[in-house]
């Protein structure tokens, strides 16, 4: 046991402290091995959090533009890729990519000759989460842009902006701060999804959690430290979403008006 | 101005009416709104389009810069053909202005970011030069002060004036003015009408479709009646209010005066 010797820093000696005196073993406080392993595993939750809701939102915004397409196709491939992806769990999508795309993929030979499949797990997270959460937000950002009113987008035109330039410049920014409450949903969501790349062995929160409680004996204590740094994570996600949600907010606008 | 020399037909000249609208038919499904209208708009003129609701006022002013799309029929805009499919709309409504009855400001940015913004934009001109040429037109809209308000936080009068001053800002040769007063309460109107009626007077081409009947007779070169799809009746406005020919015209002008 780490506390047998003299604790290295500050943060172990707090971990021996409660030990000893309060019988909790916080093997990732006084078990350096178990720290680092603690530490990048949340670094990993965050990882694929950031770069996943990067893709969604790019995903949300793309795939809702492409839905106001004049062409049928267009809108049948995006309504069609929004089923797929509302309609399956999950854990089923990243088992889809990560064992069944994967394989049909080619594998590229790494500098050693070993023959690597062309995305990580990692990666194969990043892409089903991605996805998963990007479906959920061409929704969210047509009921956004929906409520965007016609006369709004006719002033546009009007101005000679095209089509694409309408939606930048005008649809989306007002469809963006109509639909942030939904979002801001979709995106907690999307942390909170992340977990499920530990069955495609990702050492994120959840993964590196369970390995310290099968080393160290400690499950309900790592039960407790997990749900709390969630919550810790949600919670920085939302006072992030909503200090957007009010520096975006406009002086007379949203109350109802706009119609 | 290059923008406008791109969609001039080489054949228009400034004698020649700048708007020329020509048996225009547009039908919403099986209800024909316009049934064959014609007038003729000279540069620098003013036009005021006057009808009972319905009559098809606001269709045949959108159809000035493609908004909606006409069955049959031409309206040439500088000598170009507006019904042309070829045609590029967006630079047509880089040169013709409008305003509608309920402003439809971009509601996201200031009364000043709304004047820069088509220029910036679309125009793809200078960001320093936009806002010099935006802050005169908003001093020229009685607004000083106001620009970095934004819609939500304006009068309907004073939402309106930016609105005139959006559409000002990309230099259009033709302004189209739906019915821009109908929102406003009576004190509010005067201030948007003086701004139009100094417009009209420095030679701007003006096409509005208006109750303000006192407006009208006033500031108009020339008033269109419409009824059911049909020009019943365009005359100047002396003539027009003094002897309306039509028993539909005097009917309206009982009613409204
Ligand atoms: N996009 C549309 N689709 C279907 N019908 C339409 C459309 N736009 C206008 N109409 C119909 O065409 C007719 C004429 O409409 P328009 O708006 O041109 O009248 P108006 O003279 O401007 O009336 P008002 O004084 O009330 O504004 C109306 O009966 C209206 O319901
Ligand atoms: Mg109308």
């Amino acid at each position: 046991m780490a506390c047998d010797v003299a604790p290295p820093d500050a943060i172990a000696a707090v971990g021996c402290w409660i030990q000893a005196n309060a019988g909790v073993n916080l093997t990732i406080l006084h078990d350096p091995f178990d720290r680092s392993r603690f530490i990048s595993g949340i670094g990993m939750t965050i990882w694929l959090s950031v770069v996943s809701l990067f893709f969604s939102l790019i995903i949300g915004v793309v795939g809702a533009w492409a839905q106001g397409s004049d062409y049928k196709w267009i809108r049948w491939l995006i309504n069609g890729f929004i089923v797929v992806f509302r309609n399956t769990p999950p854990l089923v999508q990243i088992f889809f990519f990560y064992f069944g795309v994967s394989n049909l993929l080619p594998a590229v030979e790494d500098d050693v000759g070993m023959r690597q499949p062309l995305l990580t797990n990692v990666q194969w997270a990043i892409f089903s989460l991605s996805l998963f959460a990007g479906a959920f937000n061409i929704e969210i950002f047509r009921s956004g842009i929906e409520a965007v009113p016609n006369s709004t987008k006719e002033a546009a035109s009007a101005l000679g902006y095209t089509r694409l330039g309408t939606y930048l410049h005008v649809v989306l920014p007002l469809a963006i701060r109509v639909c942030l409450p939904a979002l801001n949903n979709n995106l907690v969501n999307l942390l909170k999804t992340t977990s499920l790349a530990y069955a495609i062995a990702v050492p994120e929160l959840l993964y590196a959690s369970k390995n310290i409680w099968t080393d160290a004996q400690n499950v309900p204590t790592m039960m407790v430290v997990l749900l709390l740094t969630y919550v810790a994570l949600v919670g920085v996600l939302v006072w992030a979403m909503n200090s957007w949600e009010r520096s975006m907010a406009i002086p007379g606008f949203g109350q109802g008006r706009g119609r | 101005m290059a923008t406008a020399a791109a969609t001039t037909a080489p054949s228009w000249t400034p004698d020649q009416p700048m708007v020329c609208v020509k048996d225009v038919r547009k039908s919403f499904g099986a209800f024909e709104v316009l049934k064959g209208v014609s007038m003729d708009v000279a540069k620098g003129e003013t036009i005021c389009i006057i009808g009972p609701s319905g009559s098809g006022k606001s269709t045949l002013i959108r159809c000035i810069n493609a908004l909606v799309d006409i069955d049959g029929g031409s309206i040439k805009v500088e000598g170009q053909e507006v019904n042309d499919p070829k045609l590029d709309k967006l630079k047509l409504r880089r040169k013709v202005g409008m305003v509608f009855q309920q402003y439809n400001l971009f509601p996201h940015k200031t009364a000043l970011q709304n004047v820069m913004m088509a220029p910036i934009n679309v125009l793809k001109e200078d960001k320093a030069k936009v806002e010099d040429r935006a802050r005169k037109l908003i001093a020229k809209v009685r607004l000083t002060g106001k620009e970095n308000n934004y819609p939500g936080e304006l009068s309907g009068g004073q939402q309106q004036r930016v609105a005139i001053a959006r559409s000002l800002a990309m230099r259009p040769d033709i302004m189209l003015f739906d019915e821009v007063t109908a929102a406003l309460d009576p004190e509010t109107v005067k201030e948007v009408l003086f701004t139009i009626r100094e417009l009209a007077e420095e030679g701007m081409t003006c096409i509005l479709v208006t109750h303000e009947m006192k407006f009208a007779r006033d500031v108009a070169d020339h008033i269109y009646f419409t009824d059911k799809g049909v020009i019943v009746e365009h005359a100047p406005p002396a003539e027009f209010f003094e002897n309306p020919r039509d028993e539909r015209t005097k009917t309206f002008l009982g009613q409204i005066l």
